[in-house]
């Protein structure tokens, strides 16, 4: 028993916490010959007092940074739910229909490497207001990924399963809810779990350019009040964000993977 | 013209793909007719063509030319009257061997039964193949065997006119196939099923047959002999061992395979 708690201290927690260990230890290093580098223990002081009322609203511009997190996922959650809801059957539709394949293929292939922000000013034009821009960048970003990963599921449907559906005579719908989408499934997952990554590495870039409530106006705005600790506190709350996203995504895929 | 002498009936038939090279004749000539009620295997070296010939029973090729007949209608596609097991199994994966087998039980007997006596055959064709206790379990559960007898009891539970099975014990060791050979007999004796069987087995295709159909290498395969296989039914394959007229139909399909039809090493 003992040495068992021992194996999975060595192999399993060992190497990510010496990591972990390795960077804060450079990071002090290197804090520690800047003027302006706040180090570990400056910036974790700075974060028990900024956690420890995470929900006050003093403005509509300062407010905690529950509210600022809740606020960038919404976005987050909005455009990246319009994207599912308009990529997903698309993908589906493109993945069948090999006519509408070669008829998106350039503009897919086109549109797909444009960095997201680019679409902003299209967006704040269209919009005429930040907030719906914000979204519109998320939707733009993330629907890409969905699209192309069902279309692929779709396309790499075995022979076989269809010569069951075939051989049983069954009805399109029949089809596409007991094969077609059961065999998709994974592959759909696949492009969410992409999309959700771009999409919450878009939205602080995003912010920073349309302002009010969220997490990437934040960092811009204690850049402009030269509040370093908080910026750094702002990257680790993103990248942790960003790691439950994906993890929480990889453990809903694990259910349906055959 | 008699029904039960021609169930199912092939006609003139050629079969050809389009390939880079060209269009590549497949199968040429082919006539052949099935009695209801008869065990037919196909055996022929790779390439021959026997899985397309199956292929174009079942419906899910057509033929480039000719003409191909189940029960006095000609067949224009596939349907769950002329029911396949694959080689592969082809469950899916995502269905307990239960609901895999009712997808196509709900098809055939849906409109005209209650979910009651729907689910009553799918339990009785999990019986037949003794699979009564893998009812809930996922195809990535149980062994190929396993399978491969849900695979069967599928195409069965469909009460199909027609059995076509391709190379359904292939992929399955030597003495999971002699069990499934046994099991199969049985449940075709009981059935009364008209099969068509693709095989390379020449000791399965003697030891299952009513007639051995031995088809010539491709391209352009045709029939090249077809073998009554006139033992007493129900056979045992120990018995089988010490009898010549066994050994003597088997001698006559490896001269086929191996003289006739020799095949120069690939």
């Amino acid at each position: 028993m003992i040495t068992k708690i021992k194996q999975f201290f060595v192999t399993m927690l060992l190497p990510p916490l010496l990591g972990i260990g390795v960077c804060v230890l450079l990071w002090s290093i290197v804090a520690q010959t800047s003027e302006t580098l706040p180090g570990p223990v400056k910036t974790w002081r700075s974060a028990v007092e900024l956690f420890s009322d995470p929900f006050y609203q003093k403005t509509p511009n300062d407010q905690g940074i529950g509210w600022n997190i809740w606020n960038s996922l919404k976005r987050v959650g909005t455009g990246f739910g319009m994207a599912a809801v308009i990529g997903i059957p698309l993908g589906f539709m493109i993945g069948r229909f090999t006519f509408l394949d070669k008829m998106t293929a350039p503009i897919v292939s086109m549109l797909r490497p444009v960095s997201p922000l680019a679409w902003l000013p299209i967006g704040l034009l269209v919009f005429k207001a930040a907030n719906p821009a914000a979204i519109w960048v998320i939707f733009i970003s993330s629907i890409w990924p969905m699209i192309i990963n069902t279309a692929m599921g779709v396309r790499q449907l075995p022979q076989d399963y269809l010569n069951v559906a075939r051989v049983l005579n069954l009805s399109e719908w029949k089809v596409f809810t007991k094969i077609l989408f059961p065999a998709t499934l994974p592959y759909m997952l696949t492009g969410i779990r992409l999309s959700i990554g771009t999409a919450w590495l878009v939205i602080v870039a995003a912010e920073m350019l349309t302002g009010g409530v969220g997490i990437g106006f934040w960092v811009w705005d204690e850049w402009n009040n030269l509040n370093v600790e908080h910026i750094i506190i702002a990257i680790f709350v993103v990248g942790i964000v960003g790691l439950l996203l994906e993890q929480g995504l990889i453990a809903l895929a694990k259910k349906f993977s055959y | 013209m008699n029904v039960t002498q021609k169930y199912v009936l092939v006609e003139d038939v050629q079969m050809s793909f389009d390939t880079k090279q060209g269009p590549f004749v497949a199968l040429a000539d082919v006539n052949l007719n099935i009695r209801r009620g008869e065990f037919i295997t196909l055996i022929g070296h790779s390439g021959c063509g026997k899985s397309t010939l199956l292929n174009l029973i079942a419906g899910l090729l057509r033929p480039s030319e000719g003409y191909l007949f189940c029960a006095e209608r000609e067949i224009v596609g596939p349907g769950p009257e002329r029911a396949v097991v694959f080689q592969n199994h082809s469950l899916l994966p995502w269905m307990t061997c239960f609901d895999n087998i009712y997808l196509g039980v709900e098809r055939v007997f849906g409109d005209s039964e209650a979910a009651d006596k729907l689910r009553q055959r799918t339990l009785e064709a999990l019986e037949l193949v003794h699979l009564s206790h893998a009812e809930k379990k996922y195809p990535h559960e149980i062994s190929g065997g396993m399978k491969q007898r849900v695979g069967i009891a599928r195409a069965l539970a469909m009460q199909p006119k027609v059995l076509l099975m391709d190379e359904p014990f292939g992929a399955l060791d030597a003495l999971t196939r002699a069990h499934l050979q046994d099991e199969l007999m049985k449940i075709v004796a009981a059935t009364q099923s008209t099969v068509v069987m693709v095989t390379h087995d020449v000791d399965e295709a003697v030891l299952l047959s009513d007639r051995i159909v031995m088809m010539t290498n491709g391209p352009s395969a045709t029939i090249g002999e077809i073998l009554e296989v006139d033992l007493a039914k129900p056979r045992d394959r120990l018995a089988l061992a010490n009898d010549p007229a066994y050994h003597k139909l088997r001698g006559a399909v490896l001269e086929f395979l191996y003289q006739k039809q020799a095949k120069k090493a690939a």
